[in-house]
């Protein structure tokens, strides 16, 4: 098909990448579809088997960037959390799995609970970092439940917190937890060694990876993995200054996770999906008070690192276009589910990359001359000038590859510049 | 005085909607009128919502409120009395999937609506909802799913319905996630929503509307 090698391959695919973030016009849209199981599916592996069979799901990755050769290829660590085995041994209680849960081919997903009870917000603010080790993390890790018996971190710095220490580590079960970790680091490293031989390899084959690092608008942080959706909602109304206080606290963690991550890799693009700022989740008025303050700083403090949020949002963001629009012009990539698309375009146009426009739904159930024409449509009003990359809206875990394959080779022909 | 109520519920005066509740069984009202009014007030609290005026914190807040306000009422009943419904539904997130934030907001407006709505909880197989069809002879059903992997466990829960000679008594909603007309025509689906009062109003154009008044 080409005759390139594929380390140049890997520079065109970048410098179009940059060139439609920077707003300028690429050679040609790039597209880059945000594979999620679809990996698995389209290799013949189960789900199941993507999370335990750690070589067939590099083979699987492999073989998908190879056939379809998109200009970005979804990091493959990124899209199944954790392995399997070491999910069971943590006994992590936030998500079920493929096999473990679920079907074994369906992905895995979260279970929403009150993780942090209203009444203990005093206590994550007055000390974060203690509630996470001692409250929050063993109500998540089965293993971690000793650690409800540590003494508070900040004891230990009083002189005599060797003592301290003596006595949390003398318990049996503690032991019994120290002994499960072990095991679980020795899995960690033995699935984290492949999967960083699979991103090297892609890199060697000419692909840049979409992203390396994940951070969350602080508000999600607390409604997703803290309060769940009931609880945060009624917290608007019940203790609002907790709840601001709580984001604001969040914030800075979560801009040194994405910082923290990227920096490690050297990849700039901080993947944020987005979950309950959407048209419906809360009034214009909620979103200015509790979920774009945070959010837009996150996003700032990211870009004076130097780095790029790929901000997904999930869901409709129609109604909220004037207001995500106040950020510095060229520096980020936005990439819409059920937003109006074409309506981004023409508020965003002169202020960010816009990714994504393609519905799943068409992908799954349409057939690819509907999915060209779709295509068509997109390049036509949302390529124009540049500053597009074409994607699916979400995540892409099913999808009839003649679609995909559709969707990259018709950008590639019509798609040039 | 029985506006009051109404419109504390209805404006999300937790309080004063608790307080208005405690006095007026305290002076002895008869306890079956305050459900009347919790009622009429989550009929406005659903008009707004459908108006744009109010968001889903909105229905979970005044879900919470009205919670409340009944567990102060119900010691003054033997057994809370069925008002009566529009019809009945059956909800439930097909399987495979454990989502359940969109389909609880469905059941929960379907109710304050004036539905019966048989909650069927997440990742129900197929086989399940064909049953409660068969005992509860609903003429509507709501199946649930956030997945794009959803789809064909939509497609196959309607086509166990046809099977199981249900589907021409019935009408099927679809909703969640991705779900579109490209969806409903794969599914089969005879509608499908974006949201909660998608749903409410499909089910009313579907069973009709004739309970609508208050039964006082």
């Amino acid at each position: 098909m080409t005759n390139k090698t594929p380390e140049e391959l890997f520079q065109e695919r970048s410098q179009r990448i940059e060139d439609a973030i920077q707003l300028k016009v690429p050679d040609r849209v790039p597209v880059a579809p945000t594979f999620c199981y679809f990996y698995s599916r389209y290799a013949g592996i189960t789900a199941e088997e993507a999370h335990y069979d750690y070589h067939k799901w590099s083979l699987a990755v492999k073989k998908t960037a190879a056939d379809f050769q998109p200009d970005l290829i979804q990091n493959p660590r990124h899209l199944i959390l954790a392995p399997g085995p070491l999910l069971e041994l943590v006994d992590f209680k936030e998500i079920k799995w493929p096999g473990h849960g679920i079907p074994s081919n369906y992905s895995f997903q979260y279970i929403e609970g009150e993780y942090m009870k209203a009444e203990e917000y005093d206590a994550f603010l007055d000390d974060p970092s203690d509630y996470i080790l001692r409250t929050y993390m063993p109500r998540i890790y089965g293993v971690l439940e000793p650690f409800k018996k540590l003494p508070p971190i900040r004891i230990m710095m009083l002189g005599y917190g060797t003592a301290h220490l003596v006595a949390a580590l003398a318990r049996p079960e503690m032991t019994e937890t120290l002994e499960i970790l072990i095991k679980a680091g020795a899995e960690s490293l033995k699935w984290r060694s492949i999967m960083n031989s699979l991103q090297q390899e892609l890199v060697e084959m000419g692909f840049p990876l979409s992203s390396d690092s994940i951070a969350l608008a602080p508000f999600d942080v607390i409604g997703d993995h803290l309060r769940g959706t009931q609880g945060i909602m009624l917290d608007m109304y019940k203790r609002p200054d907790k709840l601001l206080k709580a984001i604001e606290k969040v914030l800075p963690m979560e801009l040194q996770a994405g910082t923290f991550a990227a920096k490690r890799s050297g990849n700039p693009r901080v993947f944020i999906p987005l979950h309950k700022g959407a048209d419906g989740f809360m009034s214009p008025e909620q979103f200015k008070t509790f979920y774009w303050p945070t959010l837009r700083k996150l996003l700032i403090g990211l870009i004076e690192e130097g780095l790029i949020p790929w901000v997904l949002f999930e869901a409709d963001y129609t109604s909220r276009l004037e207001i995500i629009r106040d950020i510095p012009a060229g520096k980020a990539i936005y990439h819409f589910e059920r937003t109006d698309i074409l309506k981004a375009k023409e508020v965003l146009g002169d202020v960010v990359c816009i990714r994504g426009g393609m519905p799943n739904s068409l992908l799954c159930t349409g057939m690819p001359q509907e999915v060209k024409e779709h295509c068509r449509k997109l390049i036509d009003v949302v390529g124009k000038g540049g500053g597009f990359i074409m994607d699916a809206g979400a995540i892409i875990d099913e999808a009839k590859p003649e679609n995909i394959k559709m969707m990259v080779d018709f950008t590639k022909e019509y798609g040039v510049y | 005085m029985a506006d009051d109520l109404v419109n504390a519920i209805a404006n999300l005066h937790e309080e004063e909607a608790l307080i208005l509740t405690r006095d007026r069984l305290d002076a002895g009202e008869n306890p079956h009128e305050l459900l009347v009014d919790s009622r009429k007030a989550m009929e406005i609290v659903g008009k707004r919502f459908e108006g744009g005026e109010y968001f889903i914190p909105d229905l979970i807040y005044s879900g919470h409120i009205l919670n409340q306000v009944t567990e102060l009422i119900k010691p003054k009943f033997k057994e809370i009395p069925k008002t009566s419904s529009l019809g009945k539904v059956i909800i439930g997130t097909i399987a495979g999937d454990i989502h359940d934030i969109g389909k609880n907001i469905v059941v929960f407006m379907l109710e304050v609506s004036g539905f019966e709505v048989y909650d069927l909880g997440v990742d129900v197989p197929a086989q399940n909802f064909v049953e409660k069809i068969e005992e509860t002879k609903a003429t509507v059903v709501g199946l649930s799913g956030f997945l794009t992997l959803s789809f064909d466990s939509m497609k196959e829960t309607i086509k166990a319905i046809t099977e199981a000679g249900l589907r021409n008594k019935l009408r099927v909603m679809i909703g969640g996630g991705q779900v579109d007309e490209n969806v409903r025509k794969y599914t089969g689906a005879d509608a499908y929503g974006r949201d909660a009062m998608s749903a409410v109003s499909l089910a009313k154009q579907w069973i009709g509307d004739k309970n609508d008044k208050q039964d006082t």
